[in-house]
């Protein structure tokens, strides 16, 4: 009679060095929602504190990447972080009231205990960018992934050429951050808004975004290889912006999108993320338009 | 590798030797409306309900390793705060006796993806490295089409590895504990005559495969037919119930639901297996669906086995072990939709 050993995987004589990663793979930071502020009638900024102060200094991120937030017992789900990197772990979300547990969050109060675990996926590169001119296009809640990078891109606004913010939205009611608009554009940028519809008090364009893309566009004909552009938004804007950059002779490799798909784990196992077969919470949620134009259903 | 040979009348010996443990093995599930006999992986409890000869098993191991439902953690829930309990439930070893060799390939596939990943999962790998197995070989029947993918051998990720020739077991030593099992009991090398022997079984079970599938250049032909109205034909015919991918070995994507309990106090995660056919699989919050109709989910299945897979790991996902096709309702067969979608056959709608 022989009794083979249980072998604990997380025991340290175990030799499969992931000890660490199997650790944390279901590891979860607490954090708190320290403040709620609404921004229009959905949607809700939650700044999000992990409470342990050195993990909290630990956190650090990318602009692009995102995270899973968890309520206990009600859900969790993949978000944008939409704050700047150089705040760590004393994040802000941006989120829609849309579903199960967004519902629910949006009637929490201040000082709920949450979980935060991630930072997961690919990230724009905004070291690369770095001496290039910027172009930062936003349709509707695209502006939420977009606002880590413009944070990163005006905090160090001295080592970017050009910036230009292209942001629209279908009402001038269901636009965010309205509050920051003139806080960016005291950092010398080209920041243009739009809407597809106005109201008696919208005194700016009214339009596509693809509108005032075509003016900057005519106004500086060789932008070209000089210049990287990061588009967020729903796919039909996608792919008739990313055309318009491809026409102004972007590079594909420059041009990068963020993709927006069902997660149920964010670590690459679960699938429902998946483009084709590249899964969005490991290669990406930031592609390049290249790697968007290489991906069945993408865009 | 080392091997030995032993008489056939010793594989109790081997069974007695194990049964201290826990063991699964393929057990007698009564007959099908034809008349033919059903098998299903499950508990042992005696040698005598050990059938080794068995054709085919009608679900694969996941049921041990993946779990259909499985509690990830719990939550103890205070009014300003919580504690979350990890377990990753596994509590004890368990003897697999009598594996296929597709079955194994399986558990090899899921490695790469579930341990070899940039996040291990704990819960896959707690699990697998309590894992004794015991591989033996097999008759292909008329759907198993595991020489086309490569899997009707296996190189590794087993212990001990059977082969039946005729009077005594032709056996495959593969980990040192393996070793010390095979040297408390009545075996010997084998001569050279078992050599020619165990050759010869192989090639005789070659030769008996009847379902082929050809993937040369499967995964550009794939992306060349992307748009290819075959894929509208089989979305007629598929029902997405997602019977498929709960019979497949190498399945393994999930959904996430948490609970409360009536008191508020506690609450539960739980992983349940998913499947890329069911209709919300790839729905946003919101209603976009990005694979609205059953065409694209069942194309999307196709690419991650036979294209994506291959892409990130070289090899298929595919282990041609024919569950999905025996067990689709629909009777869609991945040799006929792949057969169609190279634009061979035609006979599909």
């Amino acid at each position: 009679m022989h009794k083979l050993p249980f072998v604990d995987v997380l025991a340290e004589k175990q030799d499969h060095s992931r000890k660490q990663d199997l650790e944390s793979f279901e590891y979860t930071f607490q954090a708190e929602i320290t403040n709620v502020y609404p921004l229009t009638t959905t949607e809700k900024l939650y700044q999000i504190q992990i409470i342990d102060q050195e993990e909290r200094m630990r956190f650090s991120f990318k602009p692009g990447q995102f995270v899973m937030l968890e309520l206990p017992g009600i859900g969790e789900a993949p978000f944008s972080i939409s704050s700047s990197p150089i705040r760590h772990g004393d994040i802000e979300l941006c989120i829609r009231a849309v579903g199960n547990m967004t519902d629910f969050l949006a009637r929490v109060p201040r000082g709920t205990r949450v979980g935060i675990s991630g930072p997961f996926g690919t990230s724009f590169p905004v070291e690369q960018m770095q001496g290039h001119d910027i172009m930062l296009i936003a349709g509707g809640l695209g502006i939420v992934p977009l606002r880590a990078p413009i944070f990163a891109v005006l905090e160090n606004r001295n080592r970017f050429g050009n910036i230009d913010i292209i942001y629209g939205a279908r009402n001038p009611s269901e636009l965010l951050f309205t509050y920051q608009y003139d806080m960016w554009r005291q950092f010398d940028i080209n920041l243009n808004i739009i809407v597809d519809t106005g109201d008696a008090d919208w005194q700016g364009p009214v339009g596509r975004i693809t509108t005032i893309l075509e003016q900057r566009i005519a106004a500086a004909p060789n932008m070209g290889k000089n210049t990287y552009a990061i588009v967020c938004g729903p796919p039909v804007m996608f792919k008739f912006v990313c055309d318009m950059l491809l026409k102004a002779h972007l590079p594909m490799q420059q041009i990068f999108v963020s993709l927006e798909r069902r997660m149920h784990c964010g670590r690459g196992k679960c699938c429902r993320c998946n483009i084709g077969s590249t899964y969005t919470c490991l290669e990406g949620p930031v592609f390049d338009y290249w790697s968007v134009m290489n991906m069945k259903e993408a865009i | 590798m080392l091997f030995r040979v032993f008489a056939k009348d010793q594989l109790i010996n081997l069974y007695d030797i194990l049964a201290v443990n826990h063991i699964v093995g393929p057990v007698s599930k009564g007959v099908d409306r034809h008349g033919a006999p059903l098998y299903d992986f499950d508990f042992i409890y005696d040698f005598a309900e050990l059938q080794l000869d068995y054709t085919a098993t009608i679900h694969s191991l996941k049921r041990f390793v993946l779990p259909p439902r499985e509690t990830l953690c719990t939550f103890d829930l205070q009014t300003d705060s919580w504690q979350k309990h990890v377990d990753f439930n596994a509590d004890k070893p368990i003897v697999y006796f009598g594996l296929h060799a597709c079955d194994i390939n399986a558990l090899n596939k899921l490695d790469k993806v579930l341990l070899g990943n940039v996040f291990p999962d704990p819960y896959y790998a707690a699990k697998r490295k309590n894992m004794f197995i015991i591989g033996v070989g097999c008759m292909p029947q008329p759907f198993c089409f595991c020489k086309s993918m490569g899997t009707d051998s296996v190189l590794h990720g087993f212990d001990l590895f059977l082969t039946d020739l005729g009077d005594s077991y032709f056996v495959e030593i593969h980990s040192a504990r393996a070793f010390t099992f095979m040297s408390s009991m009545e075996c010997r090398e084998p001569r050279h005559s078992e050599h020619q022997r165990f050759l010869e079984v192989t090639q005789e079970r070659m030769n008996r495969f009847t379902c082929h599938v050809d993937t040369t250049d499967l995964t550009k032909i794939l992306d060349l037919e992307f748009q290819a109205d075959v894929w509208q034909e089989w979305g007629k015919k598929c029902l997405s119930c997602g019977t498929c991918a709960n019979v497949c070995p190498t399945c393994y994507c999930y959904g996430i639901e948490e609970n409360v309990d009536l008191s508020l106090q506690h609450a539960t995660k739980t992983k349940h297996l998913y499947s890329c056919n069911l209709i919300d699989f790839a729905q946003v919050a919101g209603g976009h669906n990005f694979r609205p109709e059953s065409h694209d989910r069942l194309k999307y299945r196709y690419y991650h086995k036979h294209r994506g897979f291959v892409e990130a790991f070289e090899e298929s996902l595919c282990v041609g072990c024919g569950r999905c096709g025996q067990s689709c309702l629909a009777n869609i067969t991945v040799p006929e939709v792949i057969r169609s979608v190279r634009g061979e056959g035609g006979d599909h709608a």
